[in-house]
């Protein structure tokens, strides 16, 4: 019971990684805290057989130290995913609404120069999408 | 549609080969069209790296802003839906 709720608390962790792939599950990662909260059930019930009947349970030693590792985990994970996340920057001075888009030349993948006024002049418009990087 | 991050051509190249991507990949490894439009995100890529934070803008032919979405949270991303009323929204505007 132990050893799988903390198994499971792993699984919330590193499961993250797939989930982040679809925005349902990467807008709120309520997959991962349903995993986390049923390895921390688990945990718990583990814990509680394990010193309320000792002398059916093992656990009293790793129980402990499983869960303090499982608090860490969900702790890291939080900090990740509900802390860091929104640290962003102001930008104030982004262009806004009903302003002219600032001009550029930018190399391509293939590193051929690309302008906003060519991007602008043989379509319908363009949308520019700001990225962190491929990582 | 236009991406643009300070990845350098070939890596962008790569990723696009890898995930199927087909629009331009621009690239700004020294930030000046990230600082030109204030999405500078310091010291938050790998190895403390500058990075543009996340955004989109909707730019119509005239070169106008039409639509912007600075999200404060870096996993919550436009939406195609959002992207696609948007432009609906704009074209709608126009045509008035």
């Amino acid at each position: 019971m132990l050893w799988i709720g903390f198994l499971i608390v792993l699984v919330g962790f590193f499961s993250y990684a797939f989930f982040v792939l679809f925005p349902a599950t990467r807008d709120f990662p309520w997959v991962n805290l349903a995993l986390f909260c049923a390895g921390g059930i688990l945990l718990i019930v583990g814990l509680a057989r394990a010193f309320g009947r000792p002398q059916v349970y093992r656990g009293k030693i790793f129980g402990p130290i499983l869960a303090v590792m499982s608090l860490l985990v969900f702790a890291f994970f939080g900090y990740g995913a509900f802390y860091l996340v929104r640290q962003m920057p102001a930008s104030t001075g982004a262009p806004r609404v009903g302003e002219k888009a600032p001009e550029f030349t930018l190399p391509d993948q293939n590193g051929k120069p690309v302008a906003l006024t060519d991007l602008l002049s043989s379509s319908h418009g363009a949308v520019l999408i700001f990225y962190r990087g491929h990582w | 549609m236009v991406a643009i991050s300070v990845d350098p051509p070939e890596i962008s190249k790569r990723h696009c080969q890898k995930m199927g991507f087909t629009y331009p990949f621009l690239s700004d490894p020294k930030t000046e069209v990230v600082r030109r439009y204030d999405l500078l995100h310091p010291g938050a890529g790998p190895g403390g790296a500058d990075i543009s934070r996340p955004a989109e803008f909707l730019i119509d032919p005239t070169g106008t802003i039409r639509w912007v979405n600075l999200t404060e949270n870096a996993a919550v991303r436009a939406r195609p839906e959002q992207v696609l009323k948007a432009f609906d929204d704009a074209s709608g505007q126009a045509a008035r």
